[in-house]
């Protein structure tokens, strides 16, 4: 496939028909797609200000309410300041404990996530093609599926070897269910003219699956993947505040035992990045499987 | 130079002289008991290798039916079907299809779903692509290769479906309303482009449209089908000379077989009406 032609010049529109939709803006027509370089336009720039604007005035009406200890039905007084919580993460960032908490979590998600991952798409492509297996599956995921995270740590507990068992198991089956499901869905999504245009075309049933059925379903188990990644991450912190003796859920949960409360907010913000940088992270890693989507759009 | 990036002719003889169809005593019924729907009424239909036969009538009359049990994607309830004696089991790449739209892979280039026949039939990439390039140029597209399907008009996108259609060298061609969903002056240009590549190849042809016009400009046979159940009410041979371009709708000969059809279809609905009336 990388044998085709690579036009230096795009030539001009010869066809007699209407012009195509789209025009490619650069001489490159090669299959691979040189990567599309990042054009930071004006609209980047005002919405990344836009971004800014926002966090500056949470933090300044947070530093406020904080300021006058605000108690007018919600009580601020012991919430601790934008300052506090900053010195108190500034000081952790020191020491070694608190990287530790961060690489356990981390270690945590990562082997979760990865046995959803695998497990997952796998559970969803089956039950997607195969009716015997979805009418098979889905009470199993209709039942468990609402049960909260929180709900599993006794049993969890119970049922596995080690406490670190246990936080994967509860992380991992957190991020389980919106990869079925998704997965599922777009498996379900494959159209039905695609299926019977290769089979026309010589393709066998492993070809459909690998040529039709997983590149139509992939859009939606991008979704998922990003989905479950979120999803994983408050299913761990459940897992840690109960058992464990590091992670950032943990020293979440031992601030609030020690009644810290800037490190209860330096814990919580600490999470919230990593789940943010975490799925945005999934988003990237699956984005060149959609580049067609990208390009057609 | 590199082989692939040669053009070839496309090499007729492998599909010549093949595409005999035969439907013999086929009935389709979709559903079972109370909710039985007689889609296709038993039919009988001989196709000469090479023909060009257009299947002709309203929507919903079980002429896509009748070409999916052709393709292989319907078993008939009854009857069979044969392509050069062989039973019609499921679909094959002897039996080139293009649906109406859409049907193109999106998230393959335009060149990755022309090479995707041959590869699939076990050639080489090098084979494939070579291929590929073949029949994007027998349809004036080759530089569009490496487009999107989606990035390509509609009146591309179809002939990129013809193309890769041809690319497995089918005996026979089914073509399912491929232009139906074409405006009116791209559709004359793929007509009479699509009466050239024939020209070329040979292939039997089976068209399914139920425009009139389109129809009886293209076809050797018009087949006439009627609805509710579906059969071919009449067979009309149209001897107009090739090779044709659209100058041949003003001549008598054209319009004469235009009205022969379309009378047939007018009194056909007509007796439908009152015998829904009756």
């Amino acid at each position: 496939m990388d044998t085709a032609v690579k036009p230096k010049v795009v030539e001009t529109e010869t066809e007699a028909e209407k012009a195509p939709v789209l025009a490619v803006s650069s001489g490159d027509l090669g299959p691979k797609m040189s990567t599309p370089t990042l054009k930071i336009t004006r609209e980047h720039i005002s919405s990344a200000g836009i971004v800014a604007l926002s966090l500056t005035i949470g933090v300044l009406l947070w530093h406020f309410v904080t300021a006058i200890n605000l108690d007018f039905y919600i009580n601020f007084e012991n919430v601790p300041s934008p300052l506090r919580v900053f010195t108190a993460f500034v000081a952790h960032v020191q020491t070694e404990i608190f990287w530790t908490h961060i690489y356990v979590s981390m270690r945590r998600i990562l082997i979760s996530y990865s046995l959803a991952v695998a497990l997952g798409i796998s559970i969803g492509l089956i039950m997607g093609r195969s009716r015997i297996a979805r009418a098979f599956i889905m009470p199993y995921i209709e039942v468990i599926r609402p049960i909260p995270a929180v709900a599993w740590i006794p049993l969890a507990i119970l049922m596995w070897p080690t406490e670190e068992s246990s936080i994967i198991y509860i992380t991992f089956l957190g991020a389980l269910f919106p990869i079925v499901l998704n997965t599922l869905h777009g498996v379900e999504q494959t159209p039905e003219v695609l299926v019977r245009a290769v089979q026309s075309l010589g393709a066998s049933r492993w070809a459909v699956f690998r040529h039709v059925v997983i590149p139509a379903a992939l859009p939606s188990i991008a979704a998922g993947l990003a989905i479950g990644m979120g999803v994983s991450w408050f299913s761990l912190l459940a897992g840690e505040i109960i058992s464990g003796q590091y992670g950032i859920g943990y020293f979440t949960w031992d601030a609030y035992s020690l009644i810290n409360y800037q490190d209860i907010v330096v814990g919580m913000l600490v999470i919230g990045f990593l789940g943010t940088a975490s799925t945005a992270a999934v988003k990237l890693i699956t984005k060149p499987m959609l580049k067609w989507q990208e390009r057609t759009r | 130079m590199l082989d692939v990036l040669k053009f070839k002719e496309p090499d007729r003889g492998k599909s010549q002289g093949k595409g005999q169809i035969k439907v013999d005593e086929v009935s389709i019924t979709f559903g079972s008991g109370k909710d039985a729907h007689l889609a296709v009424e038993t039919t009988s239909l001989d196709i000469k290798a090479g023909e060009f036969v257009c299947i002709l009538g309203p929507s919903g009359c079980g002429k896509s039916t009748l070409l999916n049990a052709i393709a292989g994607y319907v078993n008939p309830t009854t009857g069979a079907v044969r392509v050069d004696g062989e039973v019609v089991e499921k679909p094959g790449p002897d039996r080139g299809m293009v649906f109406q739209q859409y049907s193109l892979l999106p998230w393959k280039t335009v060149y990755e779903n022309v090479a995707f026949g041959p590869k699939m039939a076990g050639h080489t990439r090098t084979e494939a692509g070579s291929t590929a390039n073949t029949f994007l140029e027998l349809v004036g597209l080759k530089k569009f290769g490496n487009r999107y399907p989606a990035e390509l008009s509609g009146g591309m996108q179809q002939r990129v479906g013809i193309a890769r259609a041809l690319a497995n060298y089918p005996s026979v061609l089914l073509m399912d309303e491929p232009f139906g969903a074409l405006d009116a002056q791209t559709r004359l240009m793929m007509q009479e482009s699509l009466l050239e590549i024939w020209n070329k190849f040979g292939t039997t042809v089976v068209f399914v449209t139920h425009d009139v016009d389109e129809a009886v400009f293209l076809a050797d046979r018009v087949l006439i089908m009627s609805a509710a159940p579906g059969r071919i009410i009449e067979d009309v041979r149209i001897d107009l000379p090739r090779p044709r371009t659209t100058d041949l709708a003003s001549t008598p000969e054209y319009i004469k077989a235009r009205q022969f059809c379309l009378d047939t279809i007018k009194a056909e609905s007509r007796k439908a009406f009152e015998d829904q009336n009756a």
